[in-house]
């Protein structure tokens, strides 16, 4: 008969083996592997430097994004050969007379709060139709789900410049010049790739016995969603919000370019490079910094988003 | 004595495209408080659906329980509503399943996950509730609870998780445990292990349990009493001991003869059932067993018998068969030496090999009838 009792010694062994081994979590796993690349570190600390601007922008900033001064209008960066220069704007000065470089930093600001508020909507609306619909299927998911299609079959960017050009001259589009009207307008499109993505995660997690082994501990049907399917679902979700932060960035930088975005007075990269456009034949540099700004962020976001992917994927645990 | 748990006339169904299954078919047992069961049959005849339709876990669509009654404590809970079977759920009845690698949340540490059943039924706050998961940790002989409390399931091993299972599943103190083929999914070595815990628990906690498994030998030394399913139905009924000794059924001799026996000599060959599990979409119209059984005669193929009593057997002992009951061609015949008609055999052999393949196919890979959810 086999007995399960262990002998004083083997019990000291194994305490010692145990308290040798490090505890890691699954997400400390993660950010190990999440760590050691080199191009998702790098897009992380680009990510970071921008948030530091974004926060503390008023006091980064040397000037008003605002105030202008036709008298030094056009000035080029300081490394330019040309006579135009003045030395209190080193990055230059827009028609205006505006300083770039505080137009640059202040924009951070906006393209970030652009990217993340619609992507947090998009978070909290995808997970739950995707939640609902995956576990309780039925009516319930073929309504969302046909719901979702007829969003999906719309291409997303004109869906967005048809809500921004109508919705734009009412209250809605009023409220922080129009900011508020494009976290709508880009969540509204945003949402269905998630709640497709999470509601395909938990039809595969349904079927697996802790599931079933939650059901029969009696657990109820919202805390089985939020507790037991929603985590392990989240990897991919993570993915593929790393991913839409800088869509919607880029979306924002689009409408403002094509002038159904932000309202020009306040400083958005997109608007700048609609706004420099004008004067491309003088000088390139209006539209390439804000440019550079955008693709430096886009890129920064993509490489973290490959190394979320990689580092969260567990076929890749090492 | 009053009875823990008494089934009458279960009937599960699952509405398929090809038509009705009756996975369960009329199914009765009782079961007293604090009393073991063991249930014994091949893959796809029923048991895990029995199982999952006592604590009402069918999925629905395409599972259904179309009839019967299912009186636990008194209460019947198949007329319960939502809410009152999840409160029995792991608090009065508790599910121990087969895989264990796959009946853990990957993602939440073993403490939590026992800790979820303290906090919902008996309402533990959540230190309370971690000092008893250490305490149920330590009852099923996991090696310094404490520290391994906050592990993650794929920090242990299989045998370890079967415990957290049997943890989870005592952890309210339920008066019932349903184990469906517990140790399948283990190392040999290990399903002693876990047999014996389960055991020692359940006599320790006065916990009544079913043991659902395939393996005659499993169930051997765990149960006091062993019922015998074969497609959807129950066919034979015993305690433990009897059954051994005198089994009555010709379906519980070909699962017998088909264990390897350490006492038998090496040349004996393991003889096995020959045929395929009965389609429960259209099952034969008489005896469940008829198309598979060398004892078979024509009112087998006609007429299903019923499960009653048997002559020379103890009281409690009931089977399914024309052959064993009272006036039968095999009330004395003795299952060791006498393995039935030959011509039947060969019978049963041809008609399988007849089959066209795919049909045999679909039937090796268990989707007739559907695999239970399990």
């Amino acid at each position: 008969m086999a007995t399960v009792t262990t002998s004083a010694a083997q019990k000291r062994s194994i305490d010692a083996n145990v308290l040798t081994r490090k505890q890691r979590s699954l997400w400390q796993d993660a950010w190990w592997r999440l760590r050691r690349n080199k191009a998702a570190m790098m897009g992380l600390g680009i990510i970071a430097l921008a948030a530091f601007l974004a926060v503390f922008a008023p006091l980064i900033a040397p000037f008003d994004p605002t105030v202008q001064d036709t008298k030094v209008n056009n000035m080029d960066p300081f490394w330019v050969d040309s006579i135009y220069h003045n030395s209190r704007f080193p990055l230059g000065s827009d028609q205006l007379g505006r300083d770039i470089l505080s137009r640059l930093i202040w924009s951070t600001r906006i393209s970030l709060v652009v990217g993340l508020v619609p992507t947090l909507l998009v978070f909290t609306i995808g997970v739950t139709l995707g939640l609902l619909a995956g576990y309780l299927g039925g009516w319930i998911d073929n309504l969302l789900m046909r719901f979702t299609d007829i969003i999906y079959a719309f291409p997303d960017l004109l869906f967005v410049i048809i809500i921004m050009a109508t919705l734009r001259n009412t209250w809605l589009g009023d409220i922080m010049g129009g900011l508020v009207l494009i976290f709508v307008a880009l969540a509204v499109v945003n949402w269905v790739g998630l709640a497709r993505l999470v509601r395909g995660q938990v039809l595969s997690l349904k079927e697996k016995e802790f599931v079933e082994a939650a059901r029969a501990t009696g657990v109820p049907t919202r805390r089985i969603l939020i507790r037991h399917l929603f985590p392990n679902a989240l990897a991919p979700v993570i993915v593929s919000l790393a991913f839409a932060i800088p869509g919607a960035m880029l979306a924002e930088s689009v409408l403002s370019f094509i002038g159904i975005g932000i309202r020009p007075p306040t400083a958005t990269w997109g608007v700048m490079i609609n706004e420099g456009y004008t004067v491309f034949s003088q000088s390139p540099w209006p539209v390439l910094l804000p440019a550079i700004c955008i693709s430096l962020v886009m890129l920064a976001f993509t490489f973290l988003g490959d190394g979320l992917r990689d580092a969260l994927d567990p076929r890749m645990k090492t | 004595m009053p009875e823990l748990l008494e089934v009458k006339d279960l009937k599960t169904q699952f509405f398929t495209r090809d038509g009705v299954v009756r996975a369960v078919d009329g199914v009765s047992f009782q079961l007293a408080a604090g009393e073991t069961l063991g249930i014994v049959g091949e893959s796809g005849c029923g048991k895990s659906v029995t199982a999952l339709s006592l604590m009402r876990l069918i999925p629905q669509p395409p599972g259904k329980i179309v009839e019967g009654s299912i009186m636990f404590d008194g209460q019947d809970i198949l007329k319960m509503d939502d809410d009152d079977v999840r409160a029995i759920r792991g608090n009065n009845i508790a599910m121990i399943f087969q895989d264990p690698m796959t009946s853990l949340n990957p993602v939440l540490t073993i403490s939590r996950q026992i800790s979820e059943a303290l906090e919902l039924h008996l309402k533990m706050d959540k230190a309370e509730a971690k000092r008893r998961t250490i305490e149920l940790l330590e009852l099923v002989n996991i090696p310094s609870a404490k520290k391994r409390a906050d592990d993650y399931p794929h920090q242990f091993s299989g045998g370890m998780r079967q415990r957290v299972m049997i943890a989870m599943a005592l952890s309210c103190n339920p008066k019932l445990i349903l184990a469906d083929e517990p140790t399948t999914a283990l190392d040999v070595t290990i399903q002693a292990q876990i047999l014996d815990l389960l055991k020692n628990l359940a006599r320790e906690f006065r916990t009544a349990f079913i043991l659902i498994t395939h393996d005659l030998g499993v169930v051997a030394g765990m149960t006091q009493r062993i019922h015998v399913m074969y497609g959807g139905q129950i066919v034979e009924k015993a305690d433990t001991n009897e059954l051994f000794a005198n089994p009555k059924m010709p379906y519980t001799w070909g699962l017998l003869r088909s264990i390897p026996r350490l006492d038998e000599s090496r040349k004996a060959k393991l003889l096995p059932i020959e045929g395929l599990p009965p389609d429960l979409i259209a099952p034969p119209p008489g005896c469940r067993f008829e198309p598979r059984c060398q004892y078979r005669r024509e009112i087998c193929g006609t007429t299903p018998p019923e499960l009653k009593h048997i002559p020379n057997a103890k009281p409690d002992h009931e089977a399914r068969c024309w052959g064993t009951q009272e006036g039968g061609w095999l009330v004395n015949t003795d299952w060791r030496r006498d393995v039935g008609s030959l011509e039947q055999l060969e019978a049963i052999k041809q008609e399988v090999a007849d089959l066209p393949p795919e049909v045999k196919r679909i039937e090796a890979s268990g989707e007739v009838p559907p695999p239970p959810s399990a």
